[in-house]
């Protein structure tokens, strides 16, 4: 039997398509069909200059939105020579690493709604709301930020700030404990989860796997500690790993994640020196020699890559976009095939997948 | 079994302990505050002490805005011929298709006559395709609606300031370490 699945269904995280020959219970083949967010941002790039391309890179990855934004300054600082201040360092890592806590929230709302549990949904976003009532202090926006700019970030933060995260920082670590301790260790959460949508550690490289689901398999590699961008070196933090890649090792992961964030949130804010928070370049017009980068950084979802070539002009001249949920959800064939029709939905959740970033 | 126990005694205990607060607010009802640097629909400022726009129709911020909702024209300045206002140049006319704008606040960083703010208005639904291009009359309202409720100061106004206070504090500074070391000077001298 042939079954639609969206692209309007509430289990898809977004307009996707997925179309399942079923026999009985069981998934024979899936045909995943993407683009129905399809905006051409890469190719708008090309027709922006260089400080409003930041603007784009913001509705990429609609749920981690200061980490689409740092890769971005990143590859034209890395064209440009440019050196960004310290301070300026600081609080976009602080600022990233918050916003990796808020996505993995919202992934362990959606998976325990795929999973049929309503509570952590509440509990989960209600920790998302409170992350977000700070970046709207911090850059006047709760999703759309424009915050960073080549060179730095638009403005330092504001006076109350140091008081602001005091007082979320506890709030937020019982929010990230609760959503664990409700949803992790769950007799019916593991049932559904457990031996479900395993891939083998090889399969996970061929299919360029990248970010939780790829250390969910067993192999230890993330950006942060493979390549270190940024500040990243200066950080004490431990890299999770799962142990066979099934979806509940994904799910481990991500949560055993919040806490490794929230240790480099504080260890951070203790560094943070003062000082100016954008380089006298980035100010004025952003003119990059020729040339060409390629610039990675590793997103809440995997590994971001920007492949950048300026002809010298105030545009870039080809901007292309590695998105990990992309890669990632190229495996859905192999994990669907000869799974439960049930099952498909816990699987497509568990890969964490943001359609602005998969259709760009 | 035992362990499905368990997730029930956790249920309830989360039930009864856990008696918080309600975090939902009751939003279009109850309105909600916003933090200062909200980044609302751009509107445009008005200079109380002359009477007039601060905007001068210069077209940097259309130039720089990545959507191209906005659009001005210049003209020249009644008020500078009579000798009352510094501008020489002044907007005629200006619209931003607020249904295009993606509030990204470019504009108002690229401004250098403070004419253009994000303020804090949100709530501009309409029913008209084109309800929300508003015109300059409009455009100058939210401003004054939002200069009035924030006690705007224009940020060149407050970074002069500033600057001011720095050097201030830097000339006090250098005026002690020289007073100091003349004292020195003349204690060595006695
Ligand atoms: S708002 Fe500012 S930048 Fe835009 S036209 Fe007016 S003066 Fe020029
Ligand atoms: S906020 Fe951005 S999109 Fe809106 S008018 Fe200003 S520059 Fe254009």
């Amino acid at each position: 039997m042939l079954l639609n699945m969206g692209p309007q269904h509430p289990s898809t995280h977004g307009v996707f398509r997925m179309v399942l020959w079923v026999d009985g219970e069981k998934i024979v083949d899936v045909e995943p069909h993407i683009g129905y967010l399809h905006r051409g941002s890469e190719k708008l790039c090309e027709g922006e200059q260089y400080h409003q391309v930041i603007t784009l890179f913001d509705r990429l990855d609609y749920v981690a939105n200061f980490n689409n934004e740092l890769v971005y300054c990143q590859a034209v600082e890395k064209l440009m020579g440019l050196d960004v201040p310290e301070r300026a360092e600081y609080i976009r890592v602080i600022l990233c690493e918050l916003n990796r806590i808020a996505s993995h929230l919202l992934y362990v709302g959606t998976i325990g709604l795929d999973a049929g549990a309503m509570t952590p949904t509440m509990f989960a976003f209600r920790g998302r709301e409170r992350i977000q009532a700070l970046f709207e202090a911090v850059s006047g926006a709760r999703m759309m930020h424009n915050y960073f700019r080549i060179g730095g970030v638009k403005e330092d933060l504001p006076g109350n700030f140091e008081q602001m995260m005091g007082e979320l920082l506890p709030l937020l670590r019982e929010d990230v404990e609760e959503s664990d301790r409700i949803l992790t260790f769950n007799e019916i959460f593991l049932s559904r989860l457990k031996d479900v949508g395993t891939i083998s550690a090889e399969d996970a490289v061929d299919f360029g796997f990248t970010g939780p689901c790829l250390r969910g398999c067993g192999i230890e590699y993330d950006v942060r500690r493979a390549q270190p961008y940024s500040i990243y070196d200066r950080f004490d933090f431990d890299i999770p790993v799962g142990l066979d890649g099934d979806c509940w090792d994904r799910h481990w992961v991500r949560v055993q994640e919040m806490y490794e964030s929230l240790k480099i949130v504080d260890q951070a804010l203790e560094q943070m020196p003062a000082g100016e928070v954008v380089s006298s370049l980035g100010r004025r017009l952003i003119r990059p020699p020729a040339g060409e980068v390629y610039v990675r950084a590793e997103n809440p979802r995997g590994e971001i890559g920007v492949h950048l070539i300026s002809n010298g002009t105030d545009r870039p001249y080809r901007l292309k976009i590695r998105p990990p949920s992309f890669c990632n959800l190229s495996a859905i064939k192999h994990l669907l095939r000869n799974s439960w029709i049930a099952d498909s939905v816990v699987i497509l959740g568990s890969l964490d997948i943001v359609l602005g970033e998969v259709d760009r | 079994m035992l362990n499905s126990v368990k997730g029930m005694m956790l249920t309830l205990a989360s039930t009864f302990t856990g008696l918080r607060k309600p975090v939902t607010r009751q939003y279009p009802t109850v309105p909600t505050p916003v933090q200062p640097r909200f980044m609302g629909f751009p509107a445009l400022t008005w200079d109380d002490g002359v009477g007039e726009p601060y905007c001068t129709g210069c077209m940097v911020c259309i130039r720089n805005c990545p959507t191209q909702c906005m659009s001005a024209s210049m003209m020249d300045n009644p008020l500078n011929e009579e000798g009352k206002s510094s501008r020489r140049k002044i907007v005629d006319y200006f619209e931003i298709n607020l249904n295009r704008c993606i509030l990204c606040g470019i504009c108002v960083e690229v401004c250098n006559f403070d004419a253009i703010v994000m303020s804090h208005e949100h709530e501009m639904s309409t029913y008209q395709r084109n309800g929300d291009r508003v015109d300059l009359p409009a455009l100058l309202d939210i401003g004054k609606k939002y200069q009035v409720n924030t006690a705007w100061i224009p940020p060149t106004v407050l970074a002069k300031a500033k600057k001011e206070a720095e050097d201030a504090a830097k000339a006090a500074a250098a005026a002690e370490a020289s007073s100091g070391e003349t004292a020195a000077a003349g204690q060595e001298a006695t």
